[in-house]
């Protein structure tokens, strides 16, 4: 709730950008609390949902445009129910477009080939190509945010270690996330103690910044000794204990089995094709 | 009953680095009692509950707890006989949800699913935070999350509760709430604490600490009214008593 607050309140200049990320990721995390019929999913369910989306999408011809418009409706719908903000998904996608961007830049200087569109209307193979990868691109990195943004970490936690992964590596994965945040936050009072006494431009300097992360490694190297301390005083020998949690609801069956029908018929049969023909003959 | 008996004797701590932390403690504290361990800044008061638990061997001296030895044997034993309450709750509660980590100590002892749900249920139940039982530890409030570090360690159910500045950090209203919580506990009771006030309204026996030796050992009424002795140890009378 604080989170959600403060990241909608605008920082305001750069002093405050660390301050930013830090409400950013406990916004992302604030999300995946909801309770939704995607939030309430099996974790693997949709894992593999969303791995199988991404393998179809990546499958497609390099010149393939028009098959892969109907792909948007998978995570228009996961936003939708889940109650994901689309800007804030949008925001993300424009963030890292750049990227994208630059893999298929230069395909319209390189790939000059000509394909006609409509009747009479041609245009470069590469251009054709640059807006498959810019779909493509989308479509994959807005289902892999709304997975991370419909499944709280704990959960994914969960499900990796019913998969078989070893539990040391899954508790160091489930501490990383306990404490990312609390390190954050004692990051984030460091910062604001140096700022508020540096006036300006001194006090800005590597070396200072070099201090404040040696202060960092000494206070979460004494942290983790007394979180040690505390795991021991309540029996720890070695063993994290698990919880079995989880357990695959026909919903979750459903789910998978529907979103791999729709998967296997966009990718198989051309749809938009037929359904164009089909409106054609309306109108004509 | 004698075997929720904490006896220090002659126990003495340096660390590594030197500092005499302990220097010949010797105290009883019998089955129910509740103690307030009281002193100034730096006196040993943490030192001192860190070697109810076996995390620090006194480097002299014996501690008895329940009438078991500490040793580096006995150490598991009696760290199911003692539950800690740290003063820092985020130390406290590592794992990523509030049932995991109330659950945490009872599936340490080998307990099975039913009957650690039991547990969870109840110790959340009887600090009120039944409903925070989903819920990250980094979305709670700092009172939510000094009643779910005291929910984490009752959940074992320990004959001893230790508790470090368990009121730090909390708002009145959550302080008033653990000092009701606290006096109905019948385990025994030790609380290092500044907040003297708490430690009159819980406690009925009070030892000082100064420089890691006892220099008072009485009922709560003697040495909380025990101006001199008091500010002798950077301390004050409670305020409850500075009004009249």
């Amino acid at each position: 709730m604080i989170f959600k607050h403060l990241s909608k309140r605008m920082l305001p200049d750069e002093i405050m950008t660390f301050d930013e990320k830090y409400y950013n990721i406990g916004f992302i995390d604030q999300l995946s609390y909801k309770d939704t019929f995607v939030h309430r999913l099996d974790p693997r369910a949709k894992l593999i949902a969303t791995l199988l989306f991404l393998f179809t999408v990546i499958s497609f011809s390099k010149y393939e445009l028009t098959a892969l418009l109907p792909f948007f409706l998978y995570p228009a719908l996961l936003m939708t129910i889940g109650e994901i903000p689309f800007m804030f998904i949008f925001k993300k996608i424009v963030l890292v477009s750049p990227f994208a961007v630059f893999i298929g830049i230069f395909n319209p200087f390189l790939d000059s080939g000509q394909v006609s569109i409509f009747q009479g209307l041609t245009i470069s193979a590469g251009w054709l190509s640059f807006f498959s990868i810019m779909i493509k691109f989308t479509l994959t990195v807005s289902t892999a945010l709304l997975l991370i943004a419909t499944t709280s970490f704990p959960n994914v936690c969960h499900s990796l270690r019913q998969w078989g992964l070893p539990s040391l590596f899954v508790s160091q994965l489930s501490f990383l996330y306990r404490y990312i945040f609390v390190l954050m936050e004692e990051a984030m009072r460091i910062i604001r103690a140096r700022n508020m006494r540096s006036y300006g431009k001194r006090g800005k300097g590597i070396r200072i910044f070099v201090r404040i992360v040696g202060i960092l490694f000494v206070r979460t190297v004494e942290r983790a000794e007394r979180i040690y301390f505390a795991m021991l005083s309540r029996g720890f020998q070695g063993d994290m204990p698990s919880l079995k949690r989880f357990h695959i609801k026909t919903g979750d069956v459903i789910f998978v089995v529907s979103v791999a029908v729709f998967l296997y018929v966009f990718r198989f049969y051309p749809a938009t094709q037929i359904l164009g023909r089909y409106v054609q003959g309306v109108f004509s | 009953m004698s075997h929720h008996i904490v006896e220090f004797k002659n126990v003495s701590f340096c660390y590594p680095d030197g500092t005499k932390a302990l220097r010949d403690i010797s105290f009883r504290i019998t089955h129910g009692e509740s103690v307030g361990i009281i002193g100034a800044n730096g006196a040993g008061k943490s030192t001192l509950l860190m070697h109810m638990n076996g995390y620090l061997m006194p480097t002299s001296g014996t501690v008895n707890i329940g009438d078991i030895y500490l040793t580096r044997q006995t150490r598991q034993e009696i760290r199911r006989k003692v539950g800690i309450v740290f003063q820092n709750p985020d130390d406290q509660l590592f794992m990523p949800t509030v049932y995991e980590d109330v659950a945490f100590g009872p599936l340490n002892l080998g307990m099975d699913e039913n009957a650690v749900r039991e547990r969870v249920e109840y110790a959340l139940n009887l600090v009120s935070g039944l409903e925070l039982q989903n819920k990250p530890p980094h979305h709670l409030s700092s009172g939510q999350k000094s009643a779910v570090a005291i929910a984490a360690v009752i959940a074992v159910e320990p004959d001893i509760l230790a508790m470090d500045e368990p009121a730090a950090n909390l708002d009145p209203k959550s302080r008033r709430l653990l000092i009701n919580l606290l006096k109905t506990f019948e385990h025994s009771k030790i609380i290092a604490s500044h907040d003297l006030d708490l430690i009159m309204d819980v406690c009925h026996r009070c030892i000082v600490i100064k420089e890691g030796a006892v220099v008072a050992d009485g009922p709560v009424s003697e040495i909380l009214t025990d101006k001199k002795l008091l500010e002798e140890n950077n301390l004050e009378l409670p305020l409850s008593l500075q009004r009249n």
